[in-house]
């Protein structure tokens, strides 16, 4: 997804000039074709990530439309402030993007990790939060993020993830891309973690008989609420799927919309739990770790199909 | 093009700030709005600004190539508010409901899309220089050309924030940026070079790669050569405008109670006859 997000920045700034991505110091030879051929429209603004987020928001209000790029915790938490004020409260066309999201980075410790910025997000005004799966629907919703006028958080994943849609069939902010048919449980899966949601899906019909639909989502919010409403009638149960915390995630967001809606139907929310992760591994031992990978899924989509409401892991 | 500064002659800048204090003090008193000392420790500053150094139309306030302002000692906006006021970006009796609910008017600036002339929502300190810097670029970047000028308080600079602005300006050479410091050795609850270690503050600005004059703050000839002088320079500029907290009534000057303190009925009425105001 790295290499996708500087190719298409590269792209898109030969066609804007307004276009302006600010690094935090990081994406060595990443960024080398856009600053070879557009000097002006790069700047790394050092290891000052609040400065950083001001300065993009001092641009996008006089006309600029910035990109901030830099790893999700110094680009989210490390600046919050900023971003509250500088760019949510100005309504400035900000497009803050965090490389290496959620467990990404489990091997660098929880100074990397990102498990909180979906519910740190969702409480801040005027900004809509993006979690694109793979590289075609980062392409997709970053073009539309830097060309519309509203303050966007993208979190993005490392590189090497696999396109679980093609490019041709990539969805726009909002929308979403169903990658296996069900009919018996709805898997409804945010960002990067989808190949664990897919893994599980094929893992209940095949094992266990289960049909289980995989609709991945890219956007946090706003909450497509039409799509849960349909979801809702169609399935016996939804389990949502995040690298993020349970709490204040996007599984408790559909929660609150379904019971606020009087939508009686079975949900299990899998996201990281109330703990830090002190021992080092891949982000696959993480996911284990947490209790968000396949089996875990699989786990918690029996669960939930056989039991009441409220089965957490 | 926004209409050129009105370059109003240097001595008629002070008459100006008088009648600008003493409306503060009087909506301070009438709204219960604080910050006095802040307000009128800066209000020289603001007159020279926007008197005799912007360039801006308040008929056309988001004029792409106006300078920018920026207050980001956001506390001191009750002075800001008159400014902008006498300068004609509202009327003047907007500010009647100065603090009731509902009012635009109160501590601290809202967003630029909220209150023509207001180029940033400040209050939390340390935010307008970094987006002040960041407009400072935009002009570079756009070939748009203005210039962008902040005023600091010596508190506000405890702000990590404004170090790292400092940095990226100075290694970036936006010699379009111009910050002046109020430099009233008073913060919210002590003496500013006792509680962070502000001092030498000239020397930790020049330290930084900004080309730094040290002024008397109150003096508006001082205020005008040190932009003058260094209008060629590369460099961001740092104005340190040593200054009096509560400037321009005896009993204010000086006294850091006046952070947070209301003036009296009778207080407004002193403060009046000392500034020359008939009230």
């Amino acid at each position: 997804m790295r290499n996708a997000f500087a190719q298409e920045v590269t792209a898109m700034a030969a066609k804007d000039p307004k276009l302006v991505l600010l690094s935090g110091d990081i994406g060595n030879r990443l960024f080398d074709k856009l600053r070879g051929g557009y000097p002006a429209q790069f700047m790394n603004c050092g290891v000052a990530e609040a400065n950083m987020m001001g300065v993009a928001a001092g641009m996008a209000l006089s006309g600029l439309r910035p990109i901030v790029y830099t790893i999700t915790p110094f680009t989210t938490t490390r600046c919050l402030e900023q971003i509250r004020v500088d760019v949510a409260y100005h309504n400035a066309p900000v497009v803050i993007v965090g490389t290496g999201s959620g467990l990404s980075y489990a091997s660098l410790g929880p100074t990397h990790h990102s498990l909180e910025d979906f519910a740190i997000f969702r409480a801040i005004p005027n900004i809509r939060v993006l979690a694109p799966y793979d590289a075609p629907s980062l392409r997709s919703v970053l073009r539309e993020a830097v060309n519309s006028d509203i303050p966007t958080y993208i979190r993005i994943g490392k590189k090497g993830e696999k396109d679980l849609v093609p490019s041709e069939k990539a969805v726009g902010i909002g929308k979403t891309a169903v990658v296996r048919e069900g009919t018996d449980i709805c898997l409804l899966s945010v960002g990067t973690i989808g190949p664990e949601a897919i893994t599980a899906a094929d893992t209940l019909k095949e094992s266990h008989g289960i049909s289980a639909e995989v609709v991945l989502v890219n956007t946090v919010k706003p909450l497509d609420e039409v799509m849960l409403a349909g979801l809702a009638k169609r399935f016996k149960a939804i389990v949502t799927v995040e690298e993020h915390s349970k709490s204040g995630g996007f599984g408790e967001h559909v929660s609150a919309f379904l019971a606020q809606n009087g939508i009686p139907l079975p949900i299990v929310c899998l996201g990281t739990g109330d703990k830090f992760m002190h021992s080092v591994g891949s982000q696959s031992y993480a996911r284990t770790y947490f209790g968000i990978d396949a089996p875990s899924i699989v786990t918690a989509a029996q669960n939930c199909l056989k039991g009441p409401v409220g089965a957490t892991p | 093009m926004p209409e050129a500064p009105i370059q109003n002659d240097i001595g008629s800048l002070e008459p100006i700030a008088q009648m600008l204090r003493y409306r503060i003090i009087k909506t301070s008193h009438e709204s219960g709005t604080p910050h006095l000392g802040s307000c009128l420790s800066c209000t020289d500053l603001l007159v020279f600004f926007y008197w005799h150094i912007l360039n801006i139309d308040p008929q056309d306030p988001s004029n792409a190539q106006r300078d920018r302002f920026l207050l980001s000692k956001g506390h001191a906006a009750p002075a800001l508010f008159q400014v902008l006021a006498e300068r004609g970006f509202y009327p003047k009796s907007d500010l009647d409901g100065y603090g009731e609910d509902g009012s635009l008017f109160g501590e601290h600036p809202p967003t630029p899309s909220a209150l023509p002339g207001i180029e940033a929502a400040t209050g939390s300190l340390g935010h307008g220089l970094p987006m002040g810097l960041g407009m400072a670029l935009a002009s570079r970047i756009s070939d748009v050309p203005y210039s962008v000028y902040a005023i600091l308080s010596d508190g506000e600079c405890n702000e990590g924030s404004v170090w790292e602005a400092a940095l990226l300006a100075a290694a970036q050479n936006v010699s379009n940026l111009t910050v002046a410091i109020d430099y009233n050795k008073w913060q919210a609850t002590g003496r500013s070079d006792e509680v962070l270690g502000l001092a030498p503050l000239a020397e930790k600005w020049r330290a930084f790669g900004w080309c730094v004059t040290e002024i008397d703050g109150h003096d508006f000839v001082q205020m005008s050569d040190a932009i003058e002088k260094n209008k060629a320079d590369p460099r961001p500029k740092a104005i340190i405008a040593n200054t009096i907290k509560g400037r321009g009534v005896s009993f204010m000057e000086d006294d850091n109670n006046w952070h947070y303190r209301i003036p009296t009925a009778d207080e407004v009425k002193l403060a009046a006859q000392e500034l020359g105001i008939e009230a």
